[in-house]
């Protein structure tokens, strides 16, 4: 069929009123924005959270009004938020909304109309998380990983509302991811502009398209094990459920796995990981390279130890569930697995660094948070392979030193990614400037708080001190110097959670204020800094597509003009 | 150029092809994009039916609560219903103007049919006690039968919307999607049967 997108000159929708522009709007920047908002929105609620937790935890027992049952409706929600609702909703519907059509010279994604459903999908799922906090008996305590038979049985924060809407709301997600990932998918395959071959896509670009790819075969894990939870509560059936005995009654269930629904979470649940990974290798590969004036080293490795990662993330699930009782042989398969993720992640480290070396490095703010997330990402990383072994893993499951592995490496390390690609791209966006000094405070706060939350979290962990406990309580091994660091981590993390206004101030101050910004400030040779308006108009390119005639990647090449090669100039 | 010659491509050097007319439709991407998702949601519910079904001598279960559902003979019917739909759609994709309306037309009828057969496939089941809660082997079925009347409903929806648009290329996604749902039930239908 000799039909292609690329061809087309005509726009694929017209809005006609302020409503179809900017509300009901198929345009994919406008919906990017959309998502973006709404993510941030309710990633400041799970924000939140985390500071009345910090609360609790560093000062036990002032303030009364956080109860034990709060105390795991908070851990519970902000897990869940921050690792769906936030990263993989930002990450994807956001930035891959907002950089694949650009990036790769489309007009649009190929399906504006359901990538419009996507978000309204996507906010009815935030709308019916939130009331989840507005029902009988609040939002579920179970813990982000919702196991049953407890997340469901009486006892536990939420069992008899909190949960249902805490899984409607997940399985309506799903859906909307699926229209929005078939989108990024079929656009990357099918709407790529003369020229532009699939190795000549930036970075983003890959890491996007590949946790899209991940996102549709690992999503339907969690949409099957909500529904399946959804029967096991409101049907009276036992696919999770066993037959046990709950506050002294022996329960209609019986002959349920618990252990099932941990197979079918964790299957989505370590791609997941890469989900919210991938898409921060992939811009972060773009900001090391555009602000060090070097092309990427070793694209090719780049890309194929993006999909290699990907595939391999799909074979590593059960290192989740070392202590869930399953067969010590699959243990031992699991952390060969696991370890072997660690080459190609290594490769994609030694890249970034190699980048660096001896480029002509730009200290811009885009470029600080790109730097520091090689320091988290590198000590996460190294964390997990603490975790990844069996017999290191079982000790120090469930101590706070997961929470600090897990918080290093997929917490702080893509959050300081989408803060760097919010600095790098906010001029595109929004044809304004953002002022660099406040950047840059923002920029330190956020790092060396970050250093000061979770560092001594691996501490506390060796020591033993359990994760999801409300108070410590009088235990013998715990040494006195705990509470110390607890009151510490929470003092830091109060720094930073206030640190982060001056992001918000930074953004919306600039939005209205800023000076106008240079329609490419950073001398970037990727397609979206080439739209003939700045910020793009609906339909990004004009009247004509460009065309491609090269990698993304030509800086500093000897005898150019200038220190950078847009993809469009035609090869000598 | 072969997926190998794509991926191995040294993009830094040398020009690429401009040409971008080799590229199939994007409804057709996205359509076998979607049904790699609805094969892994239908593998890990048939992965999670074989491992639950295993369970209660595995684990060293005392009672063996897996007690498999009767074949009446409806699920035949159904199944035949769902065949002749799946043909009439592929006449349809083969036919040209009006004539392939009107195979797509007997195609989504059927499917109606179908539809409306599992539906009494259901009242069949209730009314011989086999509720939804009584035994796991009845949860998968009536869980396995949704999700995949579900997808004959969304099926039947984008057929309306390929009749509205009058368009021919839909009509032919339309036929692959009824072949997949066609694919999906056989393999549910045996797996209901045999165990």
């Amino acid at each position: 069929m000799a039909t292609t997108l690329a061809d087309d000159l005509r726009p694929l929708h017209h809005p006609h009123s302020w409503v179809t522009r900017y509300v009901w709007s198929q345009d994919h920047k406008v919906i990017a924005i959309q998502y973006s908002v709404t993510a941030i929105s309710i990633g400041l609620v799970a924000l939140t959270l985390s500071a009345l937790m910090r609360l609790q935890l560093g000062f036990p027992g002032v303030f009364p009004a956080i109860q034990p049952d709060n105390y795991l409706q908070f851990v519970s929600m902000h897990g869940m938020i921050m690792v769906v609702y936030l990263l993989t909703a930002l990450l994807l519907g956001g930035f891959g909304n907002y950089l694949i059509p650009l990036m790769i010279g489309a007009r649009d994604m190929v399906f504006p109309f359901v990538n419009m459903l996507s978000f309204w999908f996507y906010l009815l799922s935030v709308i019916v998380l939130v009331v989840g906090f507005f029902v009988p008996g609040g939002p579920t305590g179970a813990g982000w990983t919702l196991y049953p038979p407890q997340a469901i049985s009486e006892g536990t924060p939420g069992h008899q509302w909190g949960i249902a809407t805490m899984l409607v709301s997940l399985a309506i997600f799903v859906v909307a991811f699926t229209m929005g990932g078939l989108n990024y998918v079929t656009t990357v395959l099918q709407a790529r502009t003369r020229g532009m071959t699939l190795m000549r896509m930036p970075l983003s670009v890959w890491g996007i398209f590949t946790a899209s790819v991940m996102g549709l075969l690992a999503f339907p894990a969690l949409f099957v094990a909500a529904i399946m939870m959804l029967f096991d509560h409101f049907a009276g059936t036992s696919f999770f459920m066993p037959m046990m005995q709950s506050m002294g009654r022996v329960t209609p269930t019986e002959g349920g796995s618990p252990l099932l629904f941990q197979h079918l979470f964790w299957f989505f649940g370590h791609p997941e990981v890469y989900i919210v990974a991938l898409p921060a290798f992939g811009i972060v590969s773009d900001l090391i390279s555009v602000h060090a004036r070097r092309n990427i080293f070793g694209y090719r490795m780049m890309v194929w130890a993006i999909t290699i990662i990907g595939a391999l993330s799909f074979l590593v699930w059960a290192h989740h569930m070392y202590v869930s009782g399953m067969n010590p042989y699959f243990g031992f398969f699991f952390a060969t697995s696991t370890l072997i993720i660690a080459i190609p992640t290594a490769i994609k480290v030694y890249n970034w660094l190699l980048t660096l070396w001896r480029g002509d490095i730009h200290l811009r703010v885009p470029m600080l948070f790109a730097i520091a997330f090689i320091f988290t990402f590198i000590h996460g990383g190294l964390s997990g392979l603490f975790l990844g072994n069996v017999s290191v893993d079982v000790p120090l499951s469930d101590t706070f030193f997961v929470v600090a592995h897990f918080h290093m490496v997929m917490g702080v390390s893509p959050v300081l990614v989408i803060f760097g690609a919010i600095y790098h791209w906010y001029p595109k966006i929004t044809g304004r400037m953002w002022n660099e000094t406040l950047g840059k405070l923002h920029f330190w706060i956020t790092f060396l708080g970050a250093y000061a939350i979770f560092l001594p979290m691996h501490y506390l962990g060796i020591l033993g001190v359990p994760r999801r406990y409300y108070a410590l309580g009088e235990t013998g091994f715990i040494p006195e110097s705990v509470h110390l660091a607890n009151e510490w981590i929470s003092i830091a993390a109060l720094i930073v959670f206030a640190g982060q206004s001056l992001f918000f101030v930074n953004m919306i101050w600039s939005l209205f204020k800023g000076p106008r910004a240079d329609p490419n400030p950073w001398g970037a040779a990727s397609l979206e800094w080439l739209t003939p308006q700045t910020p793009p108009a609906h339909g990004n390119w004009g009247a004509k597509l460009p065309v491609v005639y090269r990698w993304a990647y030509d800086y500093s090449v000897p005898g150019a003009p200038r220190d950078f090669i847009p993809q469009t100039e035609p090869r000598a | 150029m072969t997926l190998l010659a794509r991926l191995t491509e040294k993009s830094w050097e040398g020009p690429a092809p401009l040409d971008i007319r080799d590229r199939p439709s994007a409804g057709a991407v996205g359509l076998v994009t979607y049904f790699a998702v609805a094969l892994v949601m239908f593998s890990l519910l048939i992965a999670a039916y074989l491992m639950r079904m295993g369970l209660h001598s595995a684990m060293g279960h005392a009672s063996d609560d897996w007690t498999p559902m009767p074949d009446p003979p409806l699920l035949w019917v159904n199944s035949t219903i769902l065949l002749l739909s799946s043909a009439a759609w592929e006449r349809a994709r083969r036919s040209v103007g009006g004539q392939a309306t009107h195979w797509a037309m007997i195609g989504a009828m059927l499917g109606l049919a179908f539809l409306c057969g599992q539906l009494l496939l259901w009242r069949h089941y209730a009314q011989g006690g086999y509720y939804l809660g009584a035994n796991p082997a009845n949860a998968f079925f009536y869980l396995l039968t949704a999700l995949h009347g579900c997808h004959i409903a969304g099926g039947l929806a984008a057929t309306a919307r390929a009749f509205a648009l009058q368009s021919l290329r839909a009509i032919g996604l339309c036929a692959l999607y009824w072949h997949f749902l066609l694919a999906l039930w056989i393999i549910l239908a045996a797996l209901l049967l045999s165990t």
